[in-house]
């Protein structure tokens, strides 16, 4: 026994083994137990192993038990605390408290998400006596790249793009001082030994930067944004593309020249005071902003207007803080918000490569913000909106993924599994031990860089990861880029292929989302949105599904309606009209009764004769019982996004943010449009529209402001859901007795339509399950495709 | 026309529908077999190409031919993308009972014409009526024999980067005029198929550039699927560039209102070739000096990654996927 421990009674002594699960690698975990240990003048140590954090102490009993209370309140900013084990274990000789180097080779740190420069870190850049004062890469264990600059594991310097730069001295000093902040902070750096910043014209001529800025390069570049120029900056997890806000000429060059009309452009303020300037803010929404993942917050515009082109057709303004300490550096004199789009051409994945954006953003950007860390891995920004006081993701990417998620209780033991994600928005998962890990968003499969992005990434996170998956799980869509890769991959590493559908996949990650145990009693899903592969070949889009993790019963729909030349309806939106009005009246009637409207001539104009012969033989036109469809047609009669959409759900949305709250709030319900529910040849309930376009031509006829319209479409269309709800959970229906419904699909993106759901399912008495930590939209499919092969093999399903 | 057993009225139809028109002396014999003095054969080239397809279309006449001619020109063209010269063919025919004898004569014409047009006989041959609803009017199946020059060496997976992709002209010709023939779209346009021989603009590009990496005749499943075949057997990428892909206006206008891409419509006379990067000059003038390849273009080019893919560049510096398709072109964005 050590002379130390001698002194204290006895009977107060005691000894623990304590085991930390969450995030708590990689996150500071180690030294804030060290601080907290030595401060409790507890013996033992500290280590990461293959589950989390292994704790051993050793003294009196209360302050082990103050210990732990304090590691639960003091827990580092980036951790996340799910477990912590507690056992008894025999007394031995210790010395003062230590962090050991982690046991076996096995055991490797995790890689996590990037994280928003801290409010420390922040305060030092812009102290003159701080030795990183303005130094564009200041990070400390508390924030700081992650994934982004991972390329190998362990995680450590080595493996980063780090490994170029030698720590200085200083440098040095913090990374091994335990009671530094900067302990074992992988990407630590300063003006001596780190990364620069580097300001070059994109035409390569010489320039002196000292004639824009007596400071240094990165606040010469804001001058240049001041003036009016566009800059390439060379972000986080990318290349973005930024100009003044506040100027529309500027603004305009920048979409003339990214080749993207409408489609609306990110901005960036330096604080929430500027951005209060232009948008409502609520407390939920400044938190989020100033959250470790500082993602894009949609925002209701408000006071001082930005220029149109910000976001055309809309109402609500995308936000975001500084999340590097080069952007705080950069914005600390712009008084206004500046746009920072990715730095792509069109709808290309952002460059990440010096000699790719070099040559593609050359004819875009006048100049280049550049500096010499490499950007190993693209993750674009993610982007939020809180609706009703709730977080809801749109995009995740940078500052959540690849956190791992846990999953609920009774997934503990399925195998390990990889689920690939859906065709658009797409991420992929890997689960394994009761969590699930979502990659970010890698976006649009169809496009070749994306794919190709994709398919590294696929491979680079079950390395980064160990992960040996024990199944490939795919869409049932046979024509998904991610189907096809996972019938590869399968092939390739002898895996069994499982395939999951679509809306089942949808409605299992929102139970997942939130927690709902394996066995849990089945729920009412209502999966909306564009299009997913069907049973039988159909295409779904609208969907009321009896459903678990295990299987899944379609128990109403919408009305299958034709899309008219197929992915064509996807861009030009009358076709849906059209396809919905000669489903619904029939040309004669319609031309009959509308002929005044400005839609009838449009549509007159179309080669109709074409069209009708397409849909009487159903050439290239599939029946899809859409939500997204019908909002398309709906949003094209009343003449907004008619002819072509510029970017995926345009219509949609522009017809969302049309909608008037006072007629959504206190209008007469008999005033909403009348939907029905008659059942089709197979005895499937759908909502039939006929009613709601006659209402609507009507409106249009008397010429009914358009606001007042939306908003009588959506209260329609929420009215009727909640009544298909009533009859299938009523005494005799499919779903009797079932209480809970769970929201998923793009089009609950629509925040009136998901509030509105909320609101009156509540009001009749149902629990509503809607998405927490994952988008709505298929960036959260993968997610659902895992849960439900995971729950199909435990059941032994094979 | 009636189902029956092989009897005399089988042998009078043939004797009169088969035998008047092919008129060649192995068939006027009414062997059960065409017989070939081998030297003879020999002195075209050194190695024998064999090859079979069936052809099934509805509607059986459309603009620009009809399943005589594509009997005919499909499998003359499947010997040539060897190299081959075409020379003999069988021809198998079956017909649904209650066909009219008229709508025969009027497809066994065609075929005699597109065998007198390409060079090739039709040596040997056998028909069967079948009862009313077990086949749709009439489905042929040819055979063709041709033999391969000596020096050529043509495949799927010669192709490496370096080289370019030629084709001998517009894209999808066939598909859409089978589509506006079927459909009564009430299109303006009426495309005609591009139904046609392709072995003597063959024998010419090869005139030209003996050393043809890959050839092959894009029909069904469109240039889109033959170049997938290419990029796959051979682990290269192949790019291609959209303002060079040659396309009628009215076929790319009914593409638009149709939701139809042109890359995946089939063809009956177009030809994909890889050839080497420095030839392409010399293989494009020797095929538009021949009618079929008056409309040649280089449009895309062969490079080492992404092995096995297909990437189209658009016009806004976007760079799609082009896929082999699975089945048909089915809405895959949600
Ligand atoms: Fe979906
Ligand atoms: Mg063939
Ligand atoms: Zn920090
Ligand atoms: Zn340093």
């Amino acid at each position: 026994m050590s002379p130390g421990a001698s002194l204290l009674a006895a009977d107060e002594q005691r000894a623990e083994r304590i085991r930390v699960q969450g995030l708590v690698q990689g996150v500071g975990m180690r030294p804030t137990v060290w601080r907290l240990a030595r401060a409790a003048q507890l013996c033992g140590w500290v280590r990461n192993d293959g589950e989390g954090v292994e704790i051993r102490v050793q003294g009196g009993a209360e302050a082990i038990a103050a210990f732990v209370q304090a590691l639960r309140e003091q827990a580092p900013p980036l951790a996340r605390i799910d477990r912590i084990e507690r056992q008894t274990c025999a007394l031995e000789s210790l010395p003062a408290f230590q962090i050991e180097h982690s046991g076996s080779g096995a055991v490797r740190t995790a890689v996590v998400a990037d994280a928003a420069c801290c409010e420390q870190c922040r305060a030092e850049i812009f102290d003159p006596y701080a030795r990183r004062y303005r130094y564009a890469f200041t990070n400390c264990t508390h924030c700081g790249p992650r994934l982004s600059i991972v390329a190998s594991i362990p995680y450590d310097r080595a493996g980063t793009s780090m490994r170029a730069f030698a720590l200085c001295q200083d440098c040095r000093a913090e990374y091994e001082a335990p009671d530094d902040r900067r302990f074992h902070a992988q990407p630590i750096a300063c003006h001596a030994c780190g990364p620069r910043a580097q300001l070059l014209r994109a035409d390569g001529a010489a320039f002196s930067v000292q004639a824009l800025s007596m400071l240094d390069e990165v606040d010469a570049a804001c001058t240049l944004l001041q003036r009016g120029q566009i800059l390439a900056i060379k972000g986080l997890g990318g290349y973005q593309l930024a100009c003044d806000a506040g100027n529309a000429e500027a603004l305009a060059e920048l979409r003339r020249r990214k080749r993207r009309a409408r489609k609306p452009f990110a901005l960036m303020a330096r604080d929430l005071d500027v951005i209060r300037q232009y948008a409502r803010l609520s407390d939920t929404e400044a938190a989020l902003l100033q959250s470790a993942a500082a993602p894009i917050v949609l925002l209701d515009a408000e006071g001082q207007a930005l220029p149109e082109a910000v976001a055309p057709g809309l109402r609500s303004l995308g936000f975001m803080l500084p999340n590097t300490p080069l952007h705080h550096l950069l914005l600390r004199r712009m008084a206004r918000p500046i746009v920072l789009t990715s730095g792509n051409l069109a709808d290309e994945p952002q460059c990440i490569d010096d000699e790719d954006a070099r040559a593609r953003l050359s004819g875009i950007a006048d100049y280049f913000l550049l500096h010499n860390r490499a950007i190993v891995r693209r993750v674009d920004d993610s982007v939020a909106r809180v609706v009703d006081g709730r977080v809801q993701l749109l995009r995740r990417a940078r500052g959540y993924a690849p956190n791992p998620l846990p999953l609920p209780q009774g997934f503990a033991e399925a195998a390990p599994l990889l689920a690939l994600g859906g065709e658009l928005k797409n991420s992929f998962c890997l689960l394994r031990r009761g969590e699930a890990i979502v990659s970010h968003h890698m976006g649009d499969l169809g496009e070749a860089r994306t794919q190709a992005d994709y398919r590294r990434a696929v491979g680079d996170y079950l390395q980064l990861f160990e992960h040996q998956p024990q199944a490939v799980v795919i869409d049932a869509h046979p024509e998904y880029h991610s189907s096809k890769f996972g019938h590869e991959l399968a092939e390739q590493r002898r895996l069994p292929l499982r395939r999951v559908q679509h809306h089942h996949a949808h409605i299992a990650a929102c139970l997942a989302d939130n927690g709902v145990p394996l066995n849990a009693p089945p729920v009412l899903g209502i999966a909306l949105d564009g299009l997913g592969f069907g049973d039988n070949g159909e295409i779904w889009g609208g969907e009321f599904l009896l459903a678990d993790y295990r299987s899944c019963r379609r128990l109403g729909s919408f009305k299958p309606v034709a899309m008219l030349g197929g992915e064509k309806a996807m861009v030009e939106p009358w076709r849906n009209t059209y396809a919905q009005l000669m489903a619904e009246l029939g040309w004669p009637r319609f031309a009959m009764n509308y002929a005044e409207l400005d839609l009838y001539r449009f549509l007159e104009a179309q080669p109709r004769a074409v069209f009708d012969a397409m849909l009487g033989q159903g050439l290239n036109s599939p029946p899809a019982s859409s939500c997204g469809r019908l909002f398309d047609a709906v949003a094209a009669a009343m003449g907004i996004c008619r002819e072509r959409a510029l970017y995926e759900g345009q219509a949609a949305i522009e017809l969302e943010t049309l909608v008037d709250q006072h007629t959504l709030r206190h209008e007469d319900e008999q005033l909403a449009y009348p939907f029905a529910i008659p059942r089709l040849q197979n005895g499937l309930p759908y909502i039939e529209p006929l009613a709601m376009w006659q209402a609507l031509l009507g409106d249009l006829v008397l010429g009914t402001p358009l606001p007042v319209m939306a908003a009588r479409f959506h209260k329609g269309l929420t009215q009727v859901m909640v009544r298909m709800v009533e009859k299938l959970c009523d005494s005799e229906g499919a779903a009797a007795g079932l209480r809970c419904v769970a929201l998923s699909g793009g089009v609950f993106q629509n925040r009136v339509l998901l509030s509105e759901m909320r609101r009156r399912l509540q009001a009749a008495g149902y629990t509503v399950l809607q998405h927490r930590q994952l988008p709505a939209n298929d960036g959260g499919l993968s997610l659902g495709q895992a849960v439900i092969a995971a729950a199909q093999g435990l059941a032994g399903i094979h | 026309l009636s189902h029956g057993s092989g009897g005399k009225a089988m042998r009078d139809l043939i004797a009169d529908v088969f035998v008047g028109a092919f008129d060649n002396p192995s068939l006027s014999a009414l062997e059960d077999q065409a017989v070939f003095d081998l030297k003879q054969l020999g002195t075209h080239g050194e190695r024998l190409a064999f090859t079979t397809d069936t052809y099934v279309v509805d509607p059986l006449f459309f603009p620009g031919g009809d399943i005589g001619h594509l009997a005919v020109n499909g499998t003359v063209n499947d010997l040539a993308m060897s190299g081959a010269r075409p020379l003999y063919l069988s021809c198998g025919v079956v017909l649904e009972e209650g066909l009219p004898i008229e709508t025969l004569r009027r497809v066994v014409e065609s075929m005699r014409q597109a065998a007198l047009a390409a060079g090739v006989q039709i040596v040997t041959g056998d028909t069967k009526v079948v009862e009313r609803g077990s086949a749709d009017k009439l489905f042929i199946n040819t055979a063709g024999i041709g033999v391969v020059p000596a020096g050529i060496n043509i495949s799927a997976s010669r192709a490496q980067p370096g080289d370019a992709v030629i084709i001998n002209g517009t894209l999808g010709d066939h598909g859409a005029a089978i589509l506006i023939a079927r459909g009564q779209l009430a299109l303006q346009a009426e495309v005609p198929s591009d139904c046609q021989p392709l072995h003597e603009l063959v024998a010419a590009m090869l005139r030209a550039c003996p050393d043809i990496h890959c050839l092959r005749d894009a029909t069904r499943g469109g240039l889109a699927t033959v170049l997938n075949e290419f990029a796959q057997s051979s682990q290269v990428g192949i790019r291609l560039q959209e303002q060079t892909l040659p396309l009628r206006e009215d076929v790319k206008g009914a593409c638009e209102i149709l939701g139809l891409d042109p890359l995946y419509l089939a063809n009956e006379g177009k030809l994909v070739a890889v050839v080497p990067g420095e030839a392409v000059e010399a293989v494009l003038a020797a095929m538009r000096a021949l009618p079929a390849g008056r409309d040649a273009a280089c449009v895309g080019r062969v490079v080492a990654a992404p092995r096995g893919a297909v990437i189209l560049e658009t016009g806004f510096g976007g760079e799609r996927v082009v896929d082999m398709l699975v089945g048909e072109q089915l809405p895959r964005i949600c």
